[in-house]
C-alpha cells in the first residue's frame, strides 16, 4: 500500500450539483477562507460540449487554486478540483484522481453518485458530501455511501435551491446531517480544520 | 461490497489461468466495473463471481468485455478531429505512405472517422490503418463497420463540427436500424488483437491514436505503454491521447512537443 499523500484525518469535501448549482457555487466560493484546510472536489452535471470554461468562471470568484482535473493528478489540501465534462471522476487509495469514460450513471457523466462513492471508499469518515440544487435523483446513493463510511452529509436547503428536487430527494431517502443555505454552508466549511 | 484484497485475488486468478494481466489497471475503476458486473449478473457474493470465472472459460469472455470500457463515438471531440484535418494529416501528406495505429480501437468508430478524413484529404489510397484491441469481440464489430442508426445523428453533428462539409449520409447505407459504412473506407484497415500490457511493438507509425485507454491504467503501466508508443513512432510522428490524458508524468515527455491545446504531441527528438 502506497503512502497517502494526505494525513489520513485530512478532510475531503465533495460538492455535487446539477441545474442551478453554478449560481449557488458562485455565491459560495467568495466566502471560503484562504488557505482552505481541506481538498474540495466539485462535480457538476454539464453539457459535454462545454469545455474547460467552468474552472475559469469559478476562478474569478476565489483566490483558492482551482483547476479542472486531468488523469492521475494528485489531490492536495487547499485546492479546488473540478470534474471534467464527460468523464466520471474517481479517487484512488493513493489519493490521486482517476478518470473513467464508461457508461452514464443516472443519465449523467460525470455522475455525482460515482464520485461520492469513490470518496467514501478512499477518505471514509473524513469525507464531507454536499448535495446542491438539481432536478434529478443523482447523489442520494452516493451520500448514503458516505454516511455508511462514517462521513458527513449536507444538503442545500430545498427552499434556497433553484431546483429543489435533488436535495429534497436526498433528505427524504437518506440520512442528512445538515440542511444549509449557501451562507450557512460557507460558515460550516470555514469552521472545518 | 468487494475489498481491495479480493480484487487482487481475482486478478491473479485471471493471470494464472488465462494470461490476462489487469494488475496495473486503475484500482478505483476496476472495482467499479467488477461491482457493476456482480450486480448485472446477480452474483450474491465475490466468491461466486470468482468460482464462475475459474470454472467457466466462456464466462471469461463476458468478464473481459464488461470490465474493459468500450464507450466510443465517431468524431469524438470534434475540435480534436478538426486539428487532425487541418494540421496533422496535411503534414503527413507528402509522405509516400502513411501508417496509422489506433491502439485500443474498441468497436472502431474512431477508425472509420479517420478513414473519412483521409478520404476527404485524398490520402486514403496511400494509408494503412492498423486497429487493435485486446478484446476480439469488439474487433469483430469494428471489422464489420456496422453501427446502430440512432447514434448517427450525433455522429453527423460531430462530423460537421469537426469541419466536414460532405453529406455524411453518403458514407453509409441504413438498413433495419443499423448503418453499414462503405467498403472503400474499410479497405485500408487491418484489425488485430493486441494487448498493450503484454504485446510488443509491431511496426513503425506516423500517427498513433490511443484515446481514453490510458485512464484505465496506473502510472507505471501508463509509462510502459507510452514507451511502447515511443518505440513505435517514426521521427516527427504524432501521438494522440484522450482529452484529459497527458504525457506530463512520463519520461518520454521531453522528446515531444504538444500541438496548441489539443492532446496531440509531435516527436521532435
Amino acid at each position: 500500500m502506497a503512502e497517502n499523500s494526505l494525513n489520513p484525518s485530512q478532510k475531503l469535501v465533495v460538492i455535487g450539483g446539477s441545474m442551478g448549482s453554478i449560481d449557488a457555487l458562485m455565491k459560495l466560493l467568495p466566502n471560503l477562507k484562504v488557505p482552505m484546510p481541506f481538498a474540495l472536489v466539485i462535480v457538476l452535471h454539464r453539457k459535454s460540449s462545454v469545455d474547460s470554461t467552468l474552472a475559469d468562471l469559478f476562478a474569478t470568484r476565489t483566490r483558492i487554486p482551482i483547476r479542472e482535473v486531468e488523469d492521475k493528478d494528485t489531490l492536495e489540501k487547499g485546492n479546488i478540483y473540478i470534474a471534467p465534462a464527460d468523464y466520471h471522476l474517481l479517487i484512488e487509495q493513493e489519493r490521486i484522481f482517476a478518470l473513467d469514460a464508461s457508461e452514464k450513471v443516472n443519465y449523467s457523466r460525470p455522475s455525482l453518485d460515482v464520485t461520492f462513492e469513490s470518496a467514501a471508499d478512499t477518505f471514509g469518515s473524513a469525507t464531507v458530501g454536499v448535495l446542491l440544487s438539481g432536478a434529478n435523483a443523482d447523489g442520494t446513493a452516493g451520500l448514503t455511501a458516505i454516511k455508511k463510511a462514517g462521513g458527513l452529509t449536507i444538503a442545500q436547503h430545498p427552499e434556497t435551491a433553484q431546483a429543489p428536487f435533488m436535495p429534497q430527494h436526498a433528505i427524504t431517502h437518506t440520512v442528512i446531517d445538515y440542511i444549509f443555505s449557501m451562507d450557512e454552508l460557507a460558515a460550516y466549511l470555514n469552521s472545518l480544520s | 461490497m468487494i475489498e481491495e484484497d479480493e480484487i487482487t485475488i481475482l486478478l491473479s486468478d485471471l493471470f494464472e489461468l488465462y494470461g490476462y494481466d489487469f494488475t496495473n489497471y486503475s484500482k478505483a475503476s476496476l472495482k467499479r466495473r467488477i461491482l457493476r458486473l456482480c450486480s448485472l449478473d446477480k452474483f450474491p457474493s465475490f466468491a461466486e463471481l470468482r468460482y464462475r470465472i475459474k470454472s467457466d472459460p466462456t464466462y471469461l469472455q463476458r468478464f473481459v468485455e464488461e470490465i474493459t470500457v468500450n464507450v466510443t463515438e465517431m468524431f469524438r471531440d470534434p475540435q480534436f478531429y478538426k486539428t487532425l484535418r487541418t494540421e496533422v494529416l496535411p503534414s503527413l501528406g507528402s509522405k509516400p505512405f502513411i501508417r496509422i495505429w489506433h491502439a485500443g480501437c474498441s468497436t472502431g468508430e474512431e477508425v472509420y472517422s479517420m478513414a473519412i478524413l483521409l478520404k476527404e484529404l485524398n490520402l486514403l489510397h496511400k494509408s494503412l490503418l492498423y486497429a487493435t484491441d485486446l478484446n476480439p469481440t469488439v474487433l469483430e464489430k469494428a471489422r464489420k463497420g456496422i453501427f446502430p442508426l440512432p447514434h448517427l445523428k450525433q455522429y453527423s453533428e460531430n462530423y460537421i463540427l469537426s469541419g466536414g462539409i460532405q453529406d455524411f449520409s453518403s458514407y453509409y447505407t441504413a438498413h433495419y436500424g443499423q448503418v453499414k459504412f462503405r467498403e472503400e473506407l474499410s479497405e485500408k484497415m487491418i484489425f488485430s488483437t493486441h494487448n498493450l500490457v503484454s504485446d510488443r511493438s509491431f511496426n513503425e507509425f506516423d500517427l498513433i491514436l490511443c484515446r481514453n485507454v490510458l485512464i484505465y491504467f496506473d502510472k507505471d503501466l501508463q509509462e510502459t505503454v507510452l514507451r511502447l508508443f515511443d518505440e513505435s513512432l517514426g521521427s516527427l510522428g504524432y501521438l494522440a491521447l484522450g482529452s484529459k490524458e497527458t504525457l506530463k508524468f512520463s519520461s518520454v515527455a521531453a522528446q515531444y512537443r504538444q500541438l496548441n491545446r489539443e492532446k496531440i504531441w509531435r516527436k521532435i527528438h
